[in-house]
């Protein structure tokens, strides 16, 4: 902690080890983290919304006792950077030392607040008394002095002492306020020599506050106000060892008021200069703070004449040009010339832009010039649609703004409604009815919202029937709506049988309507080759939202339909015998050759490293905030089919603004998330001994007890002499080797973004909705990133001194691998069981997986984790009959099971 | 410089084991518990382990006398809930100066028997100071989180009353232990400082705290280091870790403190995690050899065990502890200067 260029003589203090020497001795505080100051420290900020007597919003909560809102405030100090936040409750009209309490209490359940140090501020000691019982960390009390005599000073001060807190000692005794150099001087010598001889106060520990006083007042004694504080400041660091000097910098500029760009440079220049002289602390608005460098040539030289005192005429030359810089600060402003437009093209505007803060007032005008209101959505607003469905179509609007012209739709729709309804008047003809669900055993539902959004701004009527939804369901609520079309969604393999399973439903109960395909694992060829056969009518493949509307259009289309029906089964029926074709090429070998040509590492020289910490572990008590750096952006833009590199996607000519303007929207979103605590990160982890048994098997021991086995799968492609046939099993030590191995698993979760996407939606707004549950993805991604360095460099430690960046992480150059069960190197999903057994994941976390072994909250990932520096990523590939009926007998399921789960990978189909 | 100080700067100092896991051992009941003098005390006292003190006297010596034997320096009084707020479980609060007095007397004549017999090796007395049932900066109402069970001022208050009593009966050192919530800790220490200064008295002070969570925290939520920075006003003989983990993940909380404090470092970890049953099974070499991780890095001044340990596993500690310097005065600047 402390500096070794420190030249400060070496004094002599006393511990249990008797004298030693130790140096220059710096303030640590804490909240529910350290704050440590010292040589290299920067500026230390102090929030002070918090405080009664510089907040009127804050007086006003407290007076009214919204304690939550009051918690806002606090919380946004800390977002916002201070270090200290100082609490003040002196105001006539509330009871301070309760108020004080109760805020206290409030703040230590919030970690994101209480993380960082508390200043309890008050003139009255019972409030200070009363503060200082509540807090657990090392706290800052502002403030004490001598005005009252040098008894009650020491006696404060020796309980301040006692309940463990820094103090700020106001410049002040008994003859009244230091606003002088000497009197400055004088009065914190007395003030040090008092605290550090007679009570055995911490020199450390003392921070002074040497009265920040207008300057410019026009009045000949404030002249030298600033320079005489900068100045005593140099002396105080000078000649009192180890204390810190602190301040309220706003009181400087006091005297202009209203003139913002002219405070601004005060502020700045201030504080250079009396940071230079050793200010490390104070009170500063960040809002009302102008870069040094930054302060014009002219203004900067009127300022710097006024705080240093360099001419008798300087305050009235401030004034004089201060009229020159008074509103020179030029606001940010948006264009609103599109407002004066006609009615139809600012409803355009609205929509295409996806503005929505008049679109209640334009859709009122075009209702009441409307014969009946129903013509103003099929009008004004159909017109509007039609030209972002074409601006859609011919790339040159993307995703994100069309799902926010959806927004904007919607308001203006659910606004006409009542008026509609009220007329008993008919309802907008749709073009169609879509039902779309996630299928059974599925939580995963980004993708199915999008299209839906989408379908629904072009006119489609959507019965939308969520995640996880029983193929019965489906089948009923298909015919009672009677739709048109039916859209399925899902994203973990074992979804892509539901789907055959519901082409074959559909066509056993004589269905007609098409039947669309969509999500991540789903492809083109499982469709031609698995569902188009089950199906008569149409299948179709749509991966791509974008590409809904055309395809859904020419499906529901009367005239054209049947043609391309026609052409899409053919299309399929093509595709389906070429890929069938392409399949037999390629050969493959028993299993048991395929096991003589396992990766091989030399057990005798590899390095085996024993964790730090075996056995499993929670993580509670994680700040979003420290995921933020781990958050790989790439996919997040693919969701929203944005294609592209980050953070080149930004630039991007086509989609770069598109991408800016989704990229800041996501960062609002999460600012609000990180502050609020809207989303919250759950994980267990477990490090075990463990061996390879019978070639493919992982046997996990505790203390040479068997306490769980993974299966692994065999790559059985036949391949080149020298190319290993790779399981994950060959990365740990086999038990013939009589070495004991290492391996882990681990489980983290995102909870609340469920909730969170209801609350947007429910308020018509699908853009945030969506965005809440691509950025809870995002989140869980970047936790087991985190968590993997975490394993890595502490808890297993094998790579404690990596030191990898952002994107290195993302590229995974890091040592040892992290494969997750339904991920090509290990595509079964069954093995997720075998880990929630292990760590007991569902009680620790409350993460559950459901009946296809989806893991809900949906934000969540689960895997393995190897630390062998040959461990690498690799696909399993197809795999043939003779390993399905040796991994079904290993793992001790009948083969008809085995066969349903690795159904994807089964060579012979 | 009292004794212990001595002793410290010397030799690594070993602190015993558990008392509840040597207690259950004599399987003692209902009655054996009430012994006669509470034969109709209206209140259930099973369980009541500090009350053996008065009932079975016996037993607590010869569990303090095992652990003399097999190397411990400082045996810690059977007063772990010896305050006014652990003891309201049993209606016992009148009898917390008693039964803190007699316990720091029993563990006295234990330890005056065994520096007799062996002058060169003192043996000391710690005060264990528990943390209560109750924490002061948590709520345990999930509804209301600013609502709390206990005060600082009914905390220090049950405190300095269990600190006069072990100190008349003949502590030679304070033990804060198990610290889950630092704003205990610190009424702990607040409660010591007045005793001190109105008896005018100087006694060396040992604080330990306990970290429950992998991520590093204490249950009230602070890091290891903001636990540190929160104890260390007052000048503590040590600081360190004990119970919630085994040896191995006390590791690097350990190792987060030593290198930031000029205070004696002490672990006294548990016999590792417990298994499904609830008992620790960690064996006395397992224990050993995590516990000589810390030995070989020069990170402790005074070892012990928590839960699960017994005269076994302190044995196997003690003569680890035998073989090593204890972890120097690295003071912080003098190591960094040096390195320049």
């Amino acid at each position: 902690m402390r500096n070794k260029n420190d030249k400060d003589p070496i004094k002599k203090v006393s511990s249990f080890w008797g004298e030693v020497g130790v140096g220059k001795k710096y303030m640590r505080l804490s909240g529910l983290e350290p704050l440590v100051l010292n040589e290299n420290s920067n500026f230390i900020n102090v929030g002070e919304r918090t405080n009664v007597a510089g907040s009127r919003k804050f007086l006003r909560l407290i007076k009214e006792e919204k304690f939550d809102e009051a918690l806002d405030i606090a919380r946004h100090q800390v977002d916002g950077g201070a270090q200290i936040i100082d609490i003040n409750m002196d105001d006539g009209l509330i009871d301070g030392k309760e108020s004080m309490v109760r805020f206290l209490n409030l703040i230590a359940a919030e970690p994101d607040i209480c993380r960082v140090p508390i200043m309890i501020d008050s003139s009255k000691w019972e409030i200070i008394e009363a503060g200082l019982q509540v807090v657990q960390g090392k706290s800052v009390v502002n403030s004490i002095s001598l005005k009252e005599g040098e008894e009650k000073f020491i006696w404060e001060a020796k309980q301040i002492k006692r309940y463990g807190a820094a103090v700020v000692v106001m410049a002040f005794d008994e003859v009244g306020q230091a606003d002088n150099y000497e009197r400055r001087i004088e009065i914190s010598k007395r003030s040090y020599d008092v605290l550090v001889n007679k009570v055995g106060f911490p020199s450390e520990d003392i921070i002074f506050d040497l009265n920040i006083f207008p300057v410019a007042t026009g009045m000949e004694e404030h002249r030298r106000n600033a320079i005489d504080f900068i100045e005593a400041t140099r002396w105080v660091r000078e000649n009192l060892p180890n204390v810190s000097v602190s301040g309220g910098v706003s009181n400087v500029s006091f005297s202009f008021r209203g003139n913002d760009g002219v405070r601004e440079a005060m502020h700045s220049v201030f504080l250079y200069y009396a940071i230079q002289a050793g200010m490390n602390m104070g009170i500063v608005n960040p809002a009302l703070l102008e870069v040094y460098d930054d302060i014009p040539k002219d203004l900067l030289e009127h300022v710097e004449d006024v705080i240093l005192d360099r001419r008798d005429d300087a305050t009235e030359r401030l004034l004089d040009f201060a009229e020159t810089v008074k509103g020179s600060k030029v606001e940010k402003t948006v264009d609103l010339s599109w407002r004066e437009n006609s009615l139809q093209e600012r409803i355009t505007h609205a929509l295409v832009k996806g503005i929505d803060a008049y679109i209640i007032e334009d859709v009122e005008q075009a209702r009441q010039e409307a014969e009946k209101p129903i013509d103003v959505i099929e009008g004004h607003l159909m017109i509007g649609m039609n030209v972002v469905g074409d601006l859609f179509g011919a790339g040159k609007m993307f995703l994100p703004q069309v799902v926010k012209s959806a927004r904007v739709m919607k308001k203006a729709v659910g606004y006409l409604n009542p008026f509609i309804e009220a007329e008993k008047g008919e309802k907008q003809e749709a073009l169609g009815k879509v039902l779309m669900a996630t299928v059974k055993g599925d939580v995963h539902d980004i993708g199915k919202n999008i299209v839906s959004v989408v379908l629904g701004c072009n006119n489609y009527e959507i019965v939308d029937l969520g995640v996880m939804v029983p193929p019965e369901k489906i089948i009923s609520e298909a015919k009672e709506h009677n739709v048109d079309a039916i859209g399925l969604s899902g994203l973990i393999t074992p979804s892509l049988d539901e789907m055959v399973y519901l082409a074959k439903e559909m066509e056993r109960q004589n269905f007609s309507v098409p039947l669309l395909i969509g999500g991540a694992t789903t492809s083109k060829a499982h469709t031609a080759v698995k569902i188009d056969p089950q199906y008569k009518n149409a299948v179709v493949h749509v991966n791509d939202a974008s590409r809904a509307v055309t395809v859904v259009g020419d499906l529901l289309n009367k005239k054209t339909s049947h043609e391309y029906v026609a052409k899409l089964k053919k299309d399929y029926d093509e595709f389906r015998e070429k890929f069938l074709k392409r399949g037999k090429e390629k050969s493959y070998i028993p299993i048991e050759e395929a096991r003589n040509k396992k990766y091989s590492i030399d057990w005798e020289t590899s390095e085996i490293v024993k964790p730090n910490e075996l056995g499993i572990q929670k993580l509670k008590q994680l700040s979003l905030k420290e995921l933020l750096p781990f958050i790989d952006w790439k996919p997040f833009f693919i969701s929203w089919d944005l294609h592209g590199k980050f953070p080149e996607i930004l630039t991007d000519e086509v989609v770069g603004e598109q991408a800016t303007q989704l990229y800041e929207d996501a960062q609002a979103m999460i600012k609000q998330i990180v502050a609020k605590q809207l989303l919250k990160p759950k994980a267990v982890f477990g490090l075990f001994e463990a061996n390879t048994i019978n070639d493919d098997d992982i046997s996990i021991q505790k203390k040479g007890r068997e306490i769980a086995v993974f299966r692994t799968l065999r790559q059985q492609l036949k391949k080149r002499e020298g190319i290993p046939n790779i399981a994950l099993s060959d990365f740990i030590a086999p038990k013939e080797t009589g070495k004991t191995d290492y391996m882990g698993a681990f489980c983290v979760g995102i909870f609340g973004a469920q909730e969170l996407a209801t609350y947007y939606k429910e308020k018509e707004d699908d853009y945030n909705s969506i965005m809440a549950q691509a950025i809870a993805d995002r989140f869980a991604e970047a936790f087991a990133e985190y968590l993997h360095k975490q394993v890595r460099t502490k808890h297993w430690g094998y790579a404690s001194d990596e030191n990898l960046s952002n994107e290195e992480l993302i590229k995974e150059t890091y040592k040892g691998i992290r494969p997750a069960p339904g991920y090509p190197a290990c595509p079964d999903h069954l093995e997720k069981e075998t880990i929630w057994e292990l760590l007991d994941v569902e009680k620790l976390i409350g993460v559950t997986l459901t009946e296809s072994l989806a893991m809900w909250p949906a934000a969540a990932v689960s895997g393995y984790y190897f630390g062998n520096p040959e461990a690498k990523y690799f696909g399993l590939g197809k795999i043939t009959d003779d390993q399905v009926t040796d991994y079904a007998t290993r793992k001790g399921i009948g083969k008809d099971k085995a066969r349903k789960w690795l159904h994807p990978n089964l060579a012979e189909e | 410089m009292s004794n212990i100080q001595q002793a410290l700067q010397e030799r690594i100092l070993v602190l015993d084991g558990a008392m509840g896991t040597m207690l259950q051992a004599y399987k003692f009941t209902e009655a054996d518990f009430r012994g006669g003098r509470f034969k109709d005390y209206p209140t259930p006292l099973q369980g009541n382990n500090d009350l053996l003190s008065i009932t079975q006297p016996e037993a607590i010596k010869e569990i303090h006398a095992k652990y003399f034997e097999v190397g411990a320096d400082i045996v810690e009084t059977n007063t772990f809930s010896g305050t006014t707020i652990a003891m309201a479980d049993y209606q016992m609060e009148d009898l917390v100066y008693e039964l803190n007095y007699q316990s720091a007397k029993i563990a006295r004549e234990v330890a005056d028997e065994f520096t007799a017999k062996e002058p060169h090796k003192p043996r000391f007395v710690a005060g264990s100071i528990g943390p209560t049932n109750r924490t002061a900066s948590m709520s345990p109402d999930v509804n209301d989180p600013g609502y709390r069970a206990v005060t600082f001022d009914e905390l220090r208050k049950a405190y300095k009353q269990q600190v006069e009593a072990l100190i008349d009966g003949g502590s030679d050192l304070l033990l804060v232990e198990t610290v889950f919530d630092t704003l205990n800790a610190k009424a702990a220490l607040f409660a010591i400082e007045e005793v001190k200064d109105e008896r005018g008295i100087d006694i060396p002070i040992m604080l330990s705290g306990t970290i429950t969570d992998a991520s590093g925290r204490t249950l009230s939520g602070q890091t290891a280091e903001a636990f540190l920075i929160s104890v260390s006003h007052i000048p503590l003989l040590s600081v360190g870790f004990n119970c919630a983990l085994g040896a191995n993940l006390l590791q690097p909380h350990l190792e987060a403190i030593a290198s930031k404090t000029d205070f004696a470092i002490s672990a006294h970890p548990n016999a590792g995690l417990p298994n499904a049953f609830g008992e620790y099974d960690e064996t006395p070499e397992e224990m050993g050899a995590q516990i000589e991780e810390y030995l070989k890095k020069n990170l402790i001044n005074i070892i012990g065990g928590c839960c699960g340990t017994s005269p076994e596993h302190i044995k196997v500690i003690a003569d680890l502890a035998s073989k090593y310097k204890p972890r120097q005065a690295v003071t912080l600047s003098a190591v960094e200067g040096s390195n320049e």
